[in-house]
């Protein structure tokens, strides 16, 4: 990398050293998980309200409507007013609903994505984490959302709700299957589990380029079966309005509501992170070849704002999906998935690895 | 068919029968124990072909209760009016003809619902749109303070 | 617990839930009381009278133009057909000869009326499927023909417009050219609506061969309109019947065999087309003259019986009325299509899973208020 002032080791390495020599070296870990949760809460926390106008745009501009247009310029300050009334209004009590569970479920919800965030690479140097396991820990983390929502449909005691849950239920641990299988198929190509190492590999090139077709066919299995696992349309039948009203949801208000709609947004972030970090290049600007030029101007950009583009051009990808098609029915949602996804998943891995071991890519 | 084959016709299926032709439709006003197999005979028989009820009504005439079915064949394009009276207001009570057109199922509920005649045999013969502590309110005598002001 | 597994689960081990009064896709109080077994739809029982209003037992109280504003309150999508068929029973009792004029501005208005609401079917269908983007292009289109009916009518929807004799008020100077102006506009824009629906793979998977309607069910339960011509069943009281102006214009009745959900959404997206022909024919023939035989000031039917039929959005409506030669009627009674639909719901929703209840129950496009009167 030419431009080092991009590189956020040194400012990190910098901050612990500081620290740890000015007071003992467990109160500095303790301030640095202070710094880092802080940080983590307020991006979440900013990330999720642009979303949430993102997606009003978008959908208004699928629409033929203009969206949200006067709180503030161009309405940007809507969903900060939404998330004013969100957190004033009244928690309404459910009469015979499991109080604990009915509680807890928003929690699960929100904390499973809170720890997916952590593990994924902002920019070079720039996570809170970097297991040497991420893909398998941010499958995993991702995937215990379900208990959340699940909870949430059984505590509700609502019948709409339970149905809402059960689906959710059959629908993620479905798809967790295909996007677990998707992720395996360049962490075959990367040779290593570890986020950062993953995107490093693609300093030569992006994986969905390196990987020949596979890869490609991984990352379009891996768009669609995450768009289900985060119960975004076409796959939303968890919270099908037009069916079950507002599916696992319905009986939630306020805060505890505000934490469904903000994981659900906040999920999508975080698959789309995953499909930039894995397929895309992550941080990795754009290259072309021996077009050196080219190249050096695509440097200028920060990674960050690299990262940043390709997630939502993801995101941007998942709303188009969401304004444009029709709800699957469940049982056409778990064909597409065992007979469809699946076996063309397991034999996808297989030639990958032999690509791999033959060592025909690039 | 011809009307006035037609009206043959009914008057040989019913000798009780009273068949008119009416300004629409041939009219035939039948005896409440005869309605169902005169309904029946006229779907099956090949050369009527009655096979779409597409209109029952229930019609208070003040001094008797009627209830009246249009009939039409969509093979033949004739049509047909059925009628029959109740002079028993109390307690008026005919031949359910769902098991002949199955869309009486839903109009004869309705009548019921509004007029209070009795179908026998009906499949599920309950109050359709009002509550059960209702009147029957399109009868001619019905009461009720709160909704209906009578012009004096 | 006991207790609230009581409440779930009744005596046939079947989840029962309720679907409305309050529910999106019910599309009004309409109220679904349906068992279930896992997602499967074993009964689907309606319990209706949410909004019923006793239209039937009003007219009896209330003189002939009366009655026209309250047959608006019915089917409110086919407001202008609903007026019309009071309109020609009225008028064919009288033995009144209607002039031409009057005649084919009917003809055009209902054919206008049937595209909105065609075109209100096809966004609340999408809508149904959970392709919100539908919605919107069908109202978008729709606002056009409802600014049409304000120029004219003065009102949008519940527009009022006939009395028997002929129409209230005559046809707005603008109205031929904004007519021209729209056919022109929708003949552009509705193939947008098959791109974004009809040729959608997930649409079609999710309503082929779902809800299947044979035509010896169709005709028994009565069936009538595009749910009943998907099936086969011609029912068409425009070819069957003509009135008004039908006999003169050229158009299809659009059937189809297969009566699933697919082509009750199909027969609609054609009728548009026949619609605007239909429009296409007559617009630039409307010929001078008054725009409403003038009746006598109380209009009083002879002693009898009459009976009309139209055909409205959704099927055949027929009005029944009974007069005793008073200026009130003795009996009103309305054939509502919807009402006559709607029992066709439990048939063809058994076995499937309660996403296709959704389907079906839209596909047959109720209007509550029809169903109650």
């Amino acid at each position: 990398m030419p431009f080092d002032i991009y590189d956020f080791t040194s400012f990190t390495q910098w901050i612990d050293t500081s620290l740890r020599s000015s007071m003992s070296p467990a109160g500095a870990v303790a301030v640095e998980f202070l710094i880092v949760g802080v940080m983590i809460l307020l991006f979440y926390a900013v990330i999720g309200l642009f979303l949430v106008y993102a997606e009003r745009k978008v959908c208004a501009f699928m629409q033929n409507r203009l969206g949200p247009n006067r709180v503030g310029p161009f309405g940007m300050f809507q969903t900060i007013a939404d998330l004013v009334k969100l957190l004033l209004v009244e928690l309404v009590p459910i009469r015979n609903a499991d109080k604990f569970l009915f509680n807890l479920a928003p929690f699960i919800v929100i904390t499973a994505s809170f720890m997916a965030i952590s593990a994924i690479p902002f920019a070079k140097g720039l996570h809170a984490i970097d297991l040497n396991i991420g893909v398998l820990y941010v499958i995993a983390v991702s995937a215990m959302g379900v208990i959340g929502v699940l909870l949430a449909g059984w505590s509700s005691n609502n019948k709409y709700s339970l149905i809402g849950a059960m689906r959710s239920g059959a629908q993620i641990v479905s798809y967790e299957l295909s996007v677990g299988l998707s992720l395996i198929t360049i962490v075959i190509l990367a040779g290593s589990m570890q986020l950062s190492e993953i995107v490093n590999a693609q300093s030569t090139g992006w994986f969905i380029f390196k990987g020949h077709i596979p890869a490609f066919i991984a990352f379009v299995i891996f768009l669609i079966s995450s768009t289900a696992e985060t119960n975004r349309g076409p796959f939303d039948l968890a919270e099908a309005e037009s069916e079950l009203t507002a599916g696992y949801h319905t009986e939630y208000s306020g805060i505890k509501f505000a934490f469904f709609f903000l994981a659900e947004y906040m999920n999508m972030f975080i698959v789309a992170s995953i499909a930039a970090t894995v397929f895309l290049g992550g941080w990795m600007p754009f290259h072309i070849g021996s077009w050196n030029g080219f190249n050096a101007i695509m440097d200028y950009l920060p990674p960050f704002i690299w990262y940043l583009l390709k997630t939502f051009f993801v995101v941007f990808l998942m709303m188009w999906f969401k304004w444009t098609f029709p709800r699957l029915r469940i049982d056409q949602l778990l064909t597409l998935e065992w007979k469809y996804l699946l076996p063309i998943n397991m034999m996808n891995v297989l030639i990958m690895a032999f690509i791999v071991l033959m060592g025909w890519h690039f | 068919m011809e009307k006035a084959q037609l009206i043959e016709l009914v008057k040989s299926l019913c000798s009780d029968a009273e068949v008119t032709e009416g300004r629409q439709f041939v009219e035939a006003v039948v005896p409440v124990k005869d309605l169902h197999s005169v309904a029946e005979q006229l779907k099956t028989d090949p050369e009527t072909a009655f096979d779409f009820l597409f209109c029952l009504s229930g019609v208070d005439y003040g001094k008797e209760l009627g209830v009246v079915y249009h009939v039409r064949s969509t093979k033949l394009g004739h049509s047909i009016v059925l009628k029959i009276r109740f002079q028993d207001r109390d307690n008026p009570v005919a031949d359910s003809v769902t098991d002949i057109w199955l869309t009486a199922e839903y109009h004869e509920r309705e009548v019921y619902d509004l007029l209070g005649i009795k179908f026998r045999n009906h499949p599920d013969l309950r109050r359709f749109f009002l509550p059960a502590s209702a009147g029957y309110p399109l009868r001619k005598d019905f009461v009720d303070d709160e909704n209906i002001v009578v012009k004096k | 617990m006991e207790e609230a597994v009581k409440e779930l689960i009744d005596e046939n081990q079947e989840y029962v839930i309720n679907m409305g009064p309050q529910h999106p896709s019910t599309h009004g109080v309409l109220r679904l009381v349906v068992s279930l077994k896992g997602e499967i739809v074993k009964n689907v029982e309606p319990h209706i009278g949410y909004i019923h209003r006793g239209i039937e037992k009003m007219c009896e109280s209330i003189t002939y133009p009366q009655i026209i504003h309250l047959t608006d309150r019915m089917d409110y999508l086919s407001a202008h057909i609903n007026n019309e068929a009071v309109c020609l029973a009225v008028e064919k009792a009288l033995e009144t000869d209607i002039p031409d004029r009057i005649k084919i501005i009917r003809t055009i208005m209902s054919e206008l009326t049937r595209i909105q609401s065609h075109q209100l079917f096809w966004a609340t269908y999408g809508m149904d499927l959970g392709g919100l983007t539908c919605f919107f292009y069908g109202l978008r289109d729709r606002e056009k023909i409802l600014d049409i009916f304000e120029e004219t009518c003065g009102s949008r929807m519940i527009v009022s417009y006939n009395c028997p004799g002929g129409l209230m008020y005559d046809i707005h100077p603008n109205f031929q050219n904004r007519v021209k102006e729209f056919i022109k506009y929708f003949r552009r824009t509705l193939p947008e609506y098959d791109q974004l629906l009809t040729g959608n793979v997930i649409f079609r998977e999710r309503t082929m061969n779902v809800g299947r309607l044979s035509l010896e069910d169709a005709i028994s339960y009565g069936v009538t309109g595009p749910s009943g011509r998907a099936s086969g069943f011609s029912c068409d009281v425009r070819k069957h019947e003509p009135y008004s102006a039908y006999d003169r214009v050229k158009f299809n009745e659009i059937t189809f065999n297969d009566g699933d959900s697919y082509h009750r959404y199909l027969v609609r997206m054609k009728e548009m087309w026949e619609s605007m022909d239909i429009i296409e024919q007559l617009i630039d023939n409307i010929p001078e003259g008054p725009y409403a035989v003038k009746m006598k000031p109380v209009i009083k039917l002879p002693e009898g019986e009459y009976y009309q039929r139209v055909e409205t959005a959704r099927g055949e409506l027929g009005v029944y009325i009974i007069s005793d030669g008073n200026k009130n009627p003795y009996r009103v009674k309305f054939r509502s299509p919807n009402f006559v639909n709607l029992s066709v719901l439990n048939l063809i929703s058994k076995d499937f899973k309660i996403a296709d209840l959704v389907t079906i129950g839209g596909s047959l496009d109720l209007v509550i208020p029809d169903i109650d009167r």
